[in-house]
C-alpha cells in the first residue's frame, strides 16, 4: 500500500514546501466511520490537504449482482448502508419494479413508507450519534444508540432480524406485518419524541458543539449542486431538493410533512437538519401507522412477479402456475431487454440503482449510485484551511458509510 | 511472561491467577470493518454492556489491547493493514473473528474479499452469524475466557497447544487457477418469455 | 418523471440523428463521441441540467441485443429547478476507450470518471488525477469487464500468512 499517493508527492515538491507533514489518518482509526484512509499534509494544526484513498471494502457488489436473482440480491443492498437497510431493500426493489413495470397494492406501498421512514430515524440516530461520539459526546452517543435498539425490536418483530434484514421481494414484502409490530411503532412514536428532546437539550445549545461545529466546514449552494451533493447535506446547504416531494414515489404523496432546509451549509447546520428530519419522520410515521389501507401486501397473481401463498398455490390453478414460473430454473420474472434507473431518497441522500435487464432472472449489471462516494469526495474540499480536530467534525457530519462508498 | 523453569516444577494457583486476571480484563482492539462493526458498537452499547466482562474500554490502539475482534469483510487491500495491527498487538493476544465474511468470506466469494482471515492470522474464536447478535458475540467472549482459564500463560503454553498449529482444512487450498469452484452455468434460456 | 416537452424538442432539433427513446418515463438519448463533449456542455449551460447523478458504464459483451459497442457509457442528468431526468449514452469501442472528461462542467464527476476508470478501463482525457480508487494502486485488472472472472484471478490470496510462531 503506497504511503502517499502519487500525484500529491510531486505537487509538494514542486512548491517546495517542506516544513508541512503528513499524517495519516489510516483505514483504522478510531472515529466510528470504518476502513478509510485520509492522508493529510498539516501545516502544525491547519490542514493544507486532505488526499482520500479508499477502497478498502470494496467487495465488487456490482459484479455479484450480475450472479444474482432480483430476490437474491436484496440481502446484498443490506450491506451496503447498512444503519438503515430496510430504506436500501426499498430502493433496491423500488429500481426492479420500474424495470418490470410492477405496480404495487397500497397496503404495500404504506408498509415500505413505514419501513423508510424508520430507516431513516436509525440512519439519523447514528449519524449525530456518532458525530457527538467524535466529538466527545458520549452520552448522547449512548442515547441514540438506546433508540436504535427500539428500532431494531420493531424490525425483529417484522421480519426476524435486528439489521440487514430483506424484508422487500418483488412485488411486495417478505410477510405481511402484525398487528403486534404496529403496537410497536405505536409506542415508538408515542415516546421518541420525549428521548429527541432531551438529546436536543444535551447538544443543541451544548457551548463545545456549538464552537466545534459552527462555521466548520462550508459547503454552498452552488458547489453543492455542482458536486452531486443530494440529501440532508445539500439541503443544509440550502438547496431544497427531496425526492419525496419532487418525485413522489410509494405513498409519500398522501402524507403531510415539511422539507428540512437551511441556508449556512456548515457542520452544525447539517446536525441541526438530520434532528429536523427526525421529527418530519415521525410525524409522517403516526399518519401512516393509523392509516395502513387493509388487503393484500403482495401483488396479484397473474402478473407473475411474487410468490403467491401455499394455500393459493394448492388451492388454486393461478397460484400454482404462478409457483412454477418463478421457481423452474428455465423460467422466472419476465424482464424486458431494457435499462432502467429507480432512485429514492435515503437518509444519506439519493440512493439509486441503474439496472440493465436481460431476459434472465439476474440482472445484466446493477449499478448502486451511493450518496457516500460522492459526498467523500467532498471532503478535501470542506477541510481545507480548518484545524485537525475539524477533521472528525467534518467526517462526522458527512456521514460516510464504508460499505456504501466502496460497493 | 514466560518463565523459564524445569519440567518438574508446577506453579498452578500462580498459573490460574494470573489467568483469573488476564480473562476478567480483555482489552478489544475492535477491527471493525463493515456491518459487524455495528453489532459491535451495539455489544458496547448499553442493552448489551460488554464492558460487564471486562472489555470496558475499546481502546484503538494495537499497543494497549489484547483482544483483537475483527469484525465485517476484510478486503484485499486492508489485509496487509490487519497483519500489521496483528504484529503491533503485544503479547498474549488472542484474535476473534466476528460474523461470516471475517470467518469465511461470507456472502462474498469475489475477487476481493479475503475468503476467511484466519489464512492469514492466526484465529482463536469464529461467531458465525451475518451479523451475530450480540448476545452471540458474548457468548464467544465467555468461551475464550473459559479457554484463557483452562490454559496455562506463565509458561506460554497456550501457543503451544496440541492441534492448535495443525494446519486447519480450509487452509489446505487448491490453487484458484484452473480450479476454483466455478458458478454454475447461466440459467438457459427461458423459453416462456415471449420475443 | 417524464422530461419536460419543451426540453424533448430542444433536443431534437439540436440532434436531428440522435437516437431517443423513452422507458418507464425515463428519457433516453445516444450521442456519438466525436460530439459529446459538446452536447454536455450545451445540456449543462442552455438546458440547464445542473446536477449531475451518476456516471456509469455498461460492458455490452454478452448482452442479448445487438448494441452499437461493446461499452455504453451512460450519464444521468437532473435538473433541480424543474425535476427533470435525461440519461446521455455515449457508446465506445473496445479497442480505445477514451472519451474527454466532464470535470470541468460537473465537479462531480471527478471520482465516477476515476471508478469508471478502474472498473472498466475507459480513460477520461482531461481529468485531473485518473487514478485507481477501489481496486488497490497495483492491480491491472479491470474487474467489472465481462471476461474478468466473479472470484478473480488469485490476486485475494496472494499474502504471506501470519502464524503463532512468527507474529
Amino acid at each position: 500500500m503506497p504511503l502517499i499517493p502519487a500525484t500529491s508527492e510531486a505537487a509538494d515538491a514542486a512548491a517546495g514546501q517542506d516544513y508541512l507533514w503528513t499524517l495519516n489518518f489510516g483505514p483504522q482509526h478510531p472515529a466510528t466511520h470504518t476502513t478509510l484512509r485520509i492522508v493529510l499534509k498539516l501545516d502544525g494544526e491547519r490542514v493544507v490537504d486532505a488526499v482520500p484513498d479508499i477502497g478498502f471494502l470494496h467487495s465488487g457488489f456490482e459484479k455479484i449482482g450480475e450472479h444474482l436473482d432480483y430476490n437474491q440480491y436484496v440481502t446484498v443492498t443490506d450491506r451496503m448502508n447498512y444503519i438503515s437497510p430496510m430504506a436500501n431493500n426499498v430502493a433496491w426493489h423500488h429500481a426492479v419494479e420500474k424495470l418490470l413495470g410492477i405496480e404495487l397494492t397500497h397496503r404495500c406501498q404504506y408498509i415500505r413508507v413505514i419501513i423508510s421512514e424508520l430507516a431513516r430515524i436509525s440512519d439519523h440516530l447514528l449519524s449525530t450519534g456518532a458525530m457527538g461520539l467524535d466529538t466527545g459526546a458520549f452520552t448522547f452517543f449512548l442515547y441514540a444508540f438506546y433508540q436504535r435498539e427500539l428500532c431494531y425490536d420493531i424490525f425483529e418483530s417484522m421480519c426476524g432480524a435486528r439489521f440487514t434484514n430483506s424484508y422487500t421481494r418483488v412485488g411486495g414484502l417478505m410477510h405481511d406485518i402484525t398487528p403486534v409490530s404496529i403496537e410497536k411503532i405505536r409506542k415508538f412514536v408515542r415516546e421518541f419524541p420525549k428521548t429527541l428532546d432531551e438529546m436536543e437539550r444535551l447538544l443543541n445549545r451544548n457551548r463545545i458543539f456549538v464552537d466545534r461545529t459552527k462555521g466548520v466546514g462550508i459547503l454552498s449552494k452552488e458547489q453543492a449542486i455542482n458536486r452531486s451533493v443530494t440529501g440532508p447535506i445539500a439541503r443544509a446547504s440550502g438547496v431544497t431538493r427531496d425526492l419525496r416531494k419532487d418525485e413522489p414515489y410509494l405513498k409519500y404523496r398522501d402524507f403531510d410533512f415539511q422539507v428540512c432546509c437551511m441556508k449556512s451549509g456548515d457542520t452544525f447546520a447539517r446536525y441541526l437538519v438530520r434532528m429536523a428530519e427526525m421529527r418530519e419522520s415521525l410525524k409522517i410515521l403516526t399518519q401512516a401507522v393509523e392509516n395502513i389501507p387493509a388487503g393484500p401486501v403482495n401483488i396479484a397473481i397473474n402478473e407473475r412477479a411474487s410468490l403467491p401463498d401455499k394455500s393459493q398455490v394448492y388451492q388454486t390453478i393461478e397460484g400454482t402456475i404462478t409457483h412454477f414460473e418463478l421457481i423452474m430454473t428455465n423460467r422466472g420474472i419476465e424482464v424486458p431487454n431494457e435499462e432502467a434507473y429507480g432512485a429514492t431518497e435515503t437518509a444519506n441522500g439519493e440512493l439509486g440503482f441503474y439496472l440493465v435487464g436481460d431476459e434472465t432472472r439476474t440482472a445484466y449489471r446493477a449499478r448502486c449510485r451511493p450518496p457516500s462516494f460522492i459526498h467523500f469526495a467532498l471532503f478535501p474540499y470542506l477541510i481545507k484551511g480548518h484545524t485537525l480536530s475539524d477533521v472528525v467534525a467534518v467526517l462526522g457530519s458527512l456521514n460516510i458509510i464504508a460499505a456504501e462508498l466502496d460497493r | 511472561m514466560a518463565v523459564d523453569l524445569p519440567e518438574n516444577v508446577v506453579i498452578s494457583k500462580l498459573d490460574e491467577l494470573a489467568n483469573w486476571c488476564r480473562k476478567n480484563s480483555l482489552w478489544p482492539m475492535p477491527f471493525a470493518t463493515a456491518c459487524c462493526g455495528i453489532e459491535l458498537m451495539a455489544t458496547g452499547a448499553s442493552r448489551h454492556d460488554l464492558a460487564r466482562f471486562g472489555a470496558e474500554v475499546f481502546r484503538f490502539s494495537p499497543r494497549q489491547c489484547d483482544l483483537m475482534i475483527v469484525a465485517g469483510r476484510v478486503v484485499m487491500k486492508m489485509l496487509p493493514v490487519l497483519q500489521r495491527i496483528w504484529q503491533q498487538m503485544h503479547e498474549p493476544k488472542w484474535c476473534i473473528s466476528m460474523g461470516a465474511c471475517a470467518s469465511t468470506g461470507g456472502v462474498f466469494d469475489t475477487y476481493s474479499v479475503v475468503q476467511g482471515i484466519d489464512r492469514f492470522i492466526p484465529v482463536d474464536m469464529y461467531v458465525p452469524g451475518c451479523p451475530p447478535r450480540p448476545e452471540q458475540l458474548i457468548q464467544a467472549i465467555m468461551d475464550l475466557q473459559d479457554r484463557i482459564q483452562l490454559e496455562g500463560t506463565i509458561r506460554g503454553e497456550e501457543f503451544q497447544l496440541q492441534g492448535r498449529n495443525a494446519t486447519k482444512r480450509a487452509l489446505v487450498e487448491l490453487p484458484i487457477l484452473g480450479q476454483a469452484p466455478t458458478w454454475g452455468p447461466r440459467f438457459a434460456e427461458p423459453s416462456s418469455n415471449p420475443k | 418523471m417524464p422530461t419536460n416537452p419543451a426540453v424533448i424538442a430542444a433536443l431534437e432539433q439540436q440532434f436531428p440523428n440522435a437516437a431517443k427513446s423513452e422507458y418507464r418515463g425515463d428519457t433516453r438519448i445516444v450521442i456519438a463521441r466525436e460530439s459529446a463533449p459538446a452536447a454536455m456542455r450545451w445540456l449543462k449551460d442552455l438546458q440547464e441540467f445542473d446536477l449531475l447523478i451518476d456516471i456509469t458504464c455498461v460492458d455490452y459483451l454478452n448482452y442479448r441485443e445487438e448494441k452499437p459497442d461493446r461499452f455504453g457509457l451512460v450519464y444521468l442528468l437532473a435538473n433541480t429547478q424543474n425535476n427533470d431526468r435525461l440519461q446521455v449514452r455515449v457508446f465506445l469501442g473496445e479497442v480505445d476507450p477514451r472519451i474527454p472528461s466532464v470535470v470541468p462542467l460537473w465537479e462531480g464527476a471527478n471520482w465516477f470518471e476515476r471508478e469508471v476508470y478502474d472498473m472498466f478501463g475507459i480513460v477520461f482525457e482531461g481529468h485531473p488525477d485518473l487514478r485507481r480508487i477501489l481496486m488497490p494502486e497495483e492491480s491491472t485488472a479491470y474487474p467489472l469487464r465481462k471476461d474478468y472472472p466473479l472470484q478473480g484471478r488469485g490476486e485475494r490470496h496472494n499474502f504471506p500468512v501470519l502464524t503463532r510462531a512468527k507474529s
